[in-house]
């Protein structure tokens, strides 16, 4: 019997450039409006640079995506937007982040994770049911307080918004750790969503999912940009073209190429661009 | 075909090479070693089964222990039953606490770098300590006029023998057991679960509260357990400590603060006394005591293993 190969999806070739239209159908949207500006930001662990002199402005209504090969600095530039990255005992930074205007070291770290807060690579929902995971955030850190039955209500607007609600509305004691991947993922969104942030970040959200959850995570960050400021870091380059508004390509700790996403897929500027974008290295 | 043909002749050049022979009496060695161990594990319980089920009486878990020469005289071992558990709970009471807040403090914090490096040779050292030198500390400590109150005072000088004394010697005894539990169960939570928590603005006391302790849980339970049953075991401290009466003796007629300052016993120093080579010199009493004693410590090991293998249940991708 004749097998015929699985269809591969193909990144285009040199001399055939990501050209072609982005495959969502959600319009760009209307008037970005500029929420958080990364200022000459460097930032280093221990003697080595990971970020070198970056400046970008993020905007709500837009999806920024941040790309470029392992190890060039792009996770850790998303993981300082939120200071996350001060959890790491040898980085050191220079340079402003502002969120609104206010620099954010000027904000308890709390309370800027709260404004400015991130989905993982891995799926890692808490060792706890649907509902507990989503009113961990909603409560004020380790307080009881307030009870299930007045979080409720934000509980199910938090998993409408991922987009989970319907799969689960039955069953919000269900054990997280037993959703599917994409399920999982989605409700790290909705976790993230809850509180009601101005910024999210989304760290490769879809490297451990499989090709249809990728879909749906995908569509959720298209419509979620209305709402706020999105800032995802991704290795596919296929999903920034798909739903990036405006793409950031970093190499070696330093920002190559930014602008829309058109431009910087249909004509880069850089040669450095144009070579790892028609994949000859990366 | 060459492949095939090939094949049969590397597999004959490795079984003749010479550190083939070296290799399997190793493992039957190992095997061997192994082997032996669990008979004398076996030979131990079968031996106290048998003997203990022989001696063990329905009345002995209820009647007071007595002075006698004889089985029929010398009573049951009510009161080194109730010493047992009461020494045992007392113990966990502290240790627990302790040992699950040095865990966390060592697991997630872990600064000054010196101190907790110092802190984690102590507890090595702790649990290091010949049980008896513990208890002779513990005298030292509980003899002084400031701790009078946990014990007897007669005439300004402090007895220093009570069950205070003894479950707070005896809490060092499980403190490092819970400690590497707490600290083992912890660390097998994968640092990007901490991060989620910080990533919505969760402070490090509001992720260890919520997520880590009860995502730990398993192996703190595992600890404890392990700790009640090493405790139940030790014999010297109680003899130096617990004042090994016969009898739960109170220290005064307040009803349980009274007895938890006097003196009493446990299973183990039953069992020294009445070994063959004791005082007492009631050898089936002895055997059924240890039976008693050893059911409880296996039903704890095996407890032990079920909490931390329900602890496995949840895992991450």
């Amino acid at each position: 019997m004749e097998l015929s190969p699985p269809p591969v999806r193909r990144l285009p070739l040199e001399g055939a450039p990501l050209n072609g239209r982005a495959r969502r159908h959600a319009p760009a949207a209307t008037f970005p409006i500029e929420r958080m500006r990364v200022e000459d930001v460097s930032i280093a662990y221990g003697p080595k640079v990971a970020v070198n002199g970056v400046s970008l402005p993020i905007r709500k209504g837009e999806v920024l995506a941040l790309i470029g090969p392992s190890g060039c600095g792009k996770t850790t530039l998303l993981r300082s937007l939120n200071r996350l990255t001060e959890l790491t005992k040898t980085a050191t930074q220079t340079g402003t982040i502002t969120l609104d205007g206010t620099d954010t070291a000027r904000f308890d770290p709390t309370a800027l994770r709260r404004k400015v807060t991130m989905v993982f690579q891995q799926p890692n929902p808490f060792p706890m049911s649907v509902f507990d995971n989503i009113a961990y955030v909603l409560r004020e850190q380790a307080k009881r307080r307030p009870r299930r039955a007045e979080l409720d209500a934000r509980v199910r607007e938090a998993l409408a918004h991922a987009g989970l609600l319907a799969e689960i509305e039955h069953d919000l004691g269900h054990p997280a750790l037993r959703l599917s991947g994409g399920q999982q993922q989605r409700l790290c969104i909705a976790r993230a969503l809850a509180v009601k942030p101005e910024v999210l970040l989304l760290d490769e959200p879809c490297s451990a999912l499989d090709p249809q959850s990728t879909q749906v995570i995908e569509e959720l960050i298209v419509r979620l940009r209305e709402e706020m400021a999105i800032v995802i870091v991704t290795h596919n380059l296929q999903q920034a073209h798909r739903i990036a508004d405006s793409v950031a390509f970093m190499y070696l700790g330093e920002l190559v190429e930014y602008g829309p996403a058109g431009q910087v897929f249909g004509a880069p500027r850089e040669q450095r661009t144009r070579d790892y974008i028609s994949g000859a290295f990366g | 075909m060459a492949a095939a043909v090939e094949t049969p002749a590397v597999a004959e050049l490795e079984l003749s090479a010479p550190w083939r022979l070296r290799d399997r009496a190793g493992l039957a060695f190992a095997w061997l070693l192994g082997l032996l161990f669990c008979a004398i594990a076996a030979a131990i319980v079968i031996y106290l089964l048998t003997q203990g089920l022989r001696y063990v009486r329905p009345n002995l878990f209820v009647t007071h222990p007595a002075v006698g020469f004889s089985e029929s005289e010398t009573g049951g071992f009510l009161d080194p039953l109730i010493g047992t558990f009461a020494v045992g709970v007392m113990a966990m009471a502290i240790a627990l606490p302790a040992g699950v807040g040095i865990g966390v403090w060592l697991s997630e914090y872990g600064r000054p770098f010196a101190l907790a490096r110092a802190a984690e040779s102590t507890i090595e050292m702790i649990a290091g300590t010949p049980s008896i030198v513990l208890a002779l500390f513990g005298t030292l400590i509980f003899q002084s006029g400031a701790l009078g109150f946990l014990s007897r005072t007669s005439n300004g000088v402090v007895f220093g023998r009570s069950f205070f004394a003894a479950a707070t010697m005896l809490s060092f005894v499980a403190l490092p057991l819970v400690v590497a539990s707490t600290r083992e169960g912890l660390q097998a939570i994968p640092g990007h679960v901490r991060e989620a928590s910080y990533a919505v603005g969760k402070t490090r006391a509001a992720t260890t509260r919520r997520i880590l302790l009860p995502t730990a849980r398993p192996s703190v339970i595992t600890g404890a357990m392990l700790g009640f049953g090493r405790v139940i075991g030790y014999t010297a401290i109680i003899v130096v400590l617990l004042g090994s009466t016969l009898r739960l003796d109170a220290a005064d007629s307040t009803p349980l603060l009274g007895a938890l300052r006097g003196t009493g016993s446990t299973l183990t120093t039953y069992i020294f006394q009445n070994a063959p080579t004791g005082e007492g010199n009631q050898p089936t009493k002895a055997y059924a005591a240890a039976f008693v004693l050893l059911m409880v410590v296996l039903a704890l090991n095996i407890g032990a293993g079920v909490a931390g293998s329900r602890g496995k249940a949840h895992r991450w991708s």
